[in-house]
C-alpha cells in the first residue's frame, strides 16, 4: 500500500476514474484518497454520482477510465480480490425479505466462504441482540433493525474497508446515533469507512469529507477545510418578519447564497465588503439585526451545489 | 346543471385525470402495449391461417408388391384426393423405419396379387398403416380412403356386377395408437406443454425477482461468480422440472394407461435436453426483462406460439409452410416427436437424432444470446 506522507496508508488511492451510461458522463475524473482507519463522508445533490463511484469502488462497476487502487489492489483488473474484503451497504434494503434473519447472515457467510459459518452467524446475532429473533423474516423488520442488520452482514466477513450508501436514510435520529458510534467504534478498530449522506450532522461527524456534483469532485478535506475552501463571509439577519425577504436579499450586490434557518437568515458572499455594505443599506429602514457569523457546512455545500448547478448549465 | 363534485360526489375531471394517467402510463409500458396489439393479431393469425385440423398433404410412403395399372390408378386418386403426398415407393422395413421416424404419416401396400384378385372380383386386402400417435391428424384421411376404391374402379371394372360389394377390402391398421385414443396423444404431450410453461416462467422470474428487489446488488458485491449465481439457481428448477416429469408419466402410466415402449432413461435424458433448452430461455428473458411482469409477458409471447404451432393441440402436418417452419423452430415442436416416439414407437437412440439436433441447435442460440444479455455487473 502507498503511505501518503506523514500519514496512515491510503486504502483507496483512484486518480482519473470515468464512467459513462450510454452517453450520460456519470463520473468524471474522479480523484480520491481515502486513508485506513479513516471515516470519509461523501456528499453531493441526487444524481450527482455518488453510488455510482461507490460501485466502481467495489467492484460491482467497472470505470471506463482511470486507474487506481482499493486495498492495494486494482480496482480495473482485480475487482474479484477486492469484493472479498470490502463490505458493501446498498442505499436500498438489500438482503432477502423472504429469508429469515438467520438464514439471511448464514447465505451471506456462505458467500464469503466463511469457515465457522455458524460461530460467525451467532456472533452477529448476539451483537446485534437478535438471538431471540433469528427466525423472524428479515422482511418484518422495521427500517433502523433493517438498518443494523444490512451492516451486520456486511461486517461477516471481518472486510478492511466499509462502503455504506445513504446508510442512514429513512432511519430515525435515535437509531442514526447509534449507527453512528458504531461507525467510530469500527473506525477506532482500524476499519475505513467511506459514507455517502446527505445530513450536515453526518457529515460534521466523518474526518474528511468529498463532495461531488454532477460526476465531478468539488471540494475534498477536513469540514473546516471544505468550509474555508468557499471563501464564503456569513451574516445572520434575525428579527420579525422574515418570510419575503429571502427574494429581495438574493438580489442585493454581493449576496450569493440565501438560507432560512428558522428564525434566522443566512445570507453569504464571497465578496464580504461589498455584501456588508449592501445588507447595511438594504437594513437601515427595517427592524432588523445583522451579525456576522462563521459560515456552515451547510452554507459551503449549497453554495457549492448552486455553483455546480450553473456550470451544469453551461 | 349541477356539478357532480364534492366529498361524496363523482368528479368528472377527477375521473378524467385518472383515466389519462393510466393511458400515459399504458404507452410508456412498451411490451403491455405491444401485448395489447400483438397477441390479438398472433392469436388471429394462428387460428386462421395457421390452424387446420383437417390436414392434408400428409406424407404416404406406397409398398408395391404387385405394381400394375390398378395401383397406380389408385395412388394417383390418393394424390387427387388432395390428402395423401406420395413420398416414394419403399419396401416394408424401409416403410417401418419412416413410420417410426416419423417422416411419413401412412404406409399404403399393394400385395402381391393385387391386379389378379381385383380382376376377378375377389375384393383384395388394401393394408393401409397410419400413424395413429395424433388420431386427429389421420381420421379426414383415412375417411377419404374408404370411398375412393369405388370411384376409382368402378369404370374400369366392367365385369363387377356385385355393386353391393366393394372392389377392394381397405384395411386401416392405427399403428402406435390402435384404439384411436387421444390420451396417447395428449399425455406425452402435455409432458412438454407444462415443462415449458412452470421452466421458463419460473427461472424468468426468480432472476429478474433479484433484481427487481434490489438484492441482485448485494448478490453480485459478494464475491460470487456469474456461473455460481447462474447455475446455483438453475438447478432447482430442474430438480422441479424432473419431479414434473415423474407425476406426469406416473399418470400416464396408471390412470391414462398411455403405453412405455421405449427406454425410461432415454426418456428422462431427452427431457434433460429439453429442461435445458428451457432454463436457458427462461435466464435469457430474466436478463432481458426489467421486473417480474415483463418476464411473465415474454414467457406467454413464448408459450402461446408453442402451444399451438407445436402439434401439441393441432396436427403439424397441417399447417401451411410458413406455420410449420416457425414451429420447427420451437424446442417444443420437437420434443413431442421424440417424447411420442419413444413412449408409443419405442424409438431408440438412432431414431431420435433427426429431432434432438434443432433443440440442441436452439440451445447454443439461446445461450449465444444469454450470455450477451447476462449483466455480470450493474452496467
Amino acid at each position: 500500500m502507498k503511505i501518503e506522507k506523514g500519514g496512515a496508508p491510503l486504502v483507496i488511492d483512484v486518480a482519473g476514474i470515468n464512467k459513462h451510461f450510454g452517453d450520460k458522463h456519470v463520473v468524471k475524473d474522479l480523484s480520491l484518497q481515502v486513508r485506513r482507519g479513516e471515516i470519509f463522508g461523501f456528499l453531493g445533490p441526487n444524481g450527482s454520482g455518488k453510488t455510482t463511484s461507490i460501485r466502481m469502488l467495489c467492484g460491482l462497476l467497472t470505470p471506463d477510465s482511470g486507474s487506481g487502487s482499493c486495498l492495494g489492489l486494482d480496482v480495473l483488473t482485480q475487482s474479484s480480490q477486492i469484493k472479498r474484503q470490502v463490505g458493501y451497504m446498498t442505499q436500498k434494503f438489500s438482503l432477502w425479505d423472504d429469508l429469515t434473519i438467520g438464514e439471511n447472515l448464514d447465505f451471506v457467510a456462505r458467500m464469503f466462504g466463511m469457515k465457522k459459518r455458524r460461530v460467525v452467524v451467532d456472533r452477529a446475532l448476539d451483537e446485534l441482540g437478535l438471538t431471540g429473533r433469528r427466525d423472524q423474516l428479515a422482511g418484518t423488520l422495521s427500517g433502523g433493525w433493517k438498518q443494523r442488520l444490512a451492516l451486520a452482514s456486511c461486517l461477516l466477513h471481518e472486510p478492511q474497508l466499509l462502503l455504506l450508501d445513504e446508510p442512514t436514510a429513512g432511519v430515525d435520529p435515535k437509531a442514526r446515533r447509534d449507527f453512528w458510534e458504531e461507525i467510530h467504534r469500527l473506525s477506532a478498530a482500524g476499519i475505513t469507512v467511506l459514507v455517502s449522506t446527505h445530513y450536515m450532522d453526518e457529515a460534521e461527524r466523518c474526518h474528511r469529507l468529498a463532495y461531488i456534483a454532477y460526476g465531478t469532485l468539488m471540494a475534498s478535506g477536513t469540514a473546516a477545510e471544505v468550509v474555508a475552501g468557499q471563501r464564503l463571509q456569513t451574516w445572520e439577519i434575525a428579527g420579525a418578519d422574515l418570510q419575503g425577504l429571502g427574494q429581495a436579499l438574493r438580489a442585493l450586490p454581493g449576496a450569493d447564497l440565501v438560507a432560512s434557518f428558522g428564525a434566522t437568515l443566512h445570507v453569504c458572499g464571497r465578496d464580504g465588503a461589498a455584501l456588508e455594505a449592501s445588507l447595511t443599506d438594504f437594513l437601515s429602514d427595517r427592524p432588523l439585526t445583522m451579525s456576522r457569523v462563521a459560515p456552515s457546512l451547510e452554507d459551503a455545500f449549497i453554495d457549492l451545489m448552486q455553483g455546480s448547478q450553473d456550470q451544469f448549465k453551461e | 346543471m349541477k356539478r357532480f363534485s364534492g366529498f361524496s360526489g363523482f368528479s368528472f375531471s377527477r375521473w378524467l385525470g385518472i383515466m389519462l394517467k393510466e393511458f400515459i402510463q399504458l404507452k410508456r409500458d412498451r411490451l403491455t402495449f405491444g401485448m395489447i396489439v400483438g397477441i390479438p393479431i398472433i392469436q388471429l393469425l394462428l387460428f386462421g391461417f395457421a390452424i387446420n385440423s383437417d390436414p392434408k398433404q400428409l406424407p404416404t410412403a406406397v409398398v408395391m408388391a404387385d405394381p400394375g395399372p390398378f395401383a397406380r390408378a389408385y395412388v394417383a386418386a390418393m394424390q387427387n384426393s388432395d390428402y395423401f403426398r406420395i413420398v416414394g415407393s419403399v419396401d416394408e422395413r424401409q416403410a417401418d423405419d419412416l413410420l417410426d421416424r416419423s417422416e411419413v404419416q401412412f404406409v399404403v401396400t399393394f400385395a402381391p396379387g393385387f391386379h389378379r384378385d381385383l380382376v376377378r372380383g375377389k375384393s383384395p386386402v388394401l393394408l393401409v398403416e397410419a400413424d395413429a400417435t395424433d388420431p386427429m391428424a389421420t381420421s379426414g384421411a383415412i375417411a377419404v380412403l374408404n370411398h375412393l376404391g369405388a370411384e376409382v374402379f368402378a369404370p374400369d371394372l366392367p365385369g363387377l356386377e356385385r355393386p353391393t360389394a366393394a372392389p377392394l377390402e381397405l384395411r386401416v391398421h392405427r399403428r402406435y395408437n390402435p384404439e384411436g385414443l387421444t390420451a396417447y396423444h395428449i399425455v406425452p404431450g402435455l409432458l412438454g406443454v407444462i415443462l415449458t410453461l412452470t421452466l421458463v416462467l419460473m427461472t424468468g422470474l426468480a432472476m429478474t425477482r433479484e433484481r427487481e428487489r434490489g438484492t441482485f446488488e448485494n448478490l453480485l458485491a459478494t464475491p460470487a461468480t456469474p456461473v455460481e449465481v447462474m447455475t446455483g439457481k438453475i438447478v432447482p428448477y430442474i430438480l422441479i422440472g424432473l419431479i414434473q416429469v415423474t407425476l406426469i408419466l406416473a399418470a400416464a402410466r396408471w390412470i391414462f394407461d398411455v403405453p412405455m415402449h421405449g427406454s425410461l432413461l432415454l426418456l428422462y435424458a431427452v427431457v434433460l435436453l429439453f429442461i435445458c433448452a428451457n432454463l436457458l430461455l427462461g435466464i435469457t428473458f430474466s436478463s432481458i426483462a426489467r421486473n417480474q411482469l415483463q418476464a411473465m409477458q415474454m414467457t406467454f409471447f413464448f408459450f402461446l406460439p408453442s402451444m399451438l404451432l407445436s402439434g401439441f393441440m393441432f396436427p403439424f402436418r397441417g399447417m401451411p409452410q410458413w406455420a410449420q417452419m416457425v414451429g420447427n423452430a420451437l424446442p417444443l415442436t420437437h420434443f413431442l416427436v421424440l417424447v411420442r416416439g419413444i413412449m408409443l414407437k419405442g424409438n431408440g437412440i438412432e431414431q431420435l437424432w433427426d429431432h434432438s439436433w434443432p433443440i440442441m441447435l436452439f440451445i447454443a442460440a439461446v445461450l449465444a444470446i444469454g450470455l450477451k444479455t447476462f449483466r455480470k455487473t450493474l452496467d
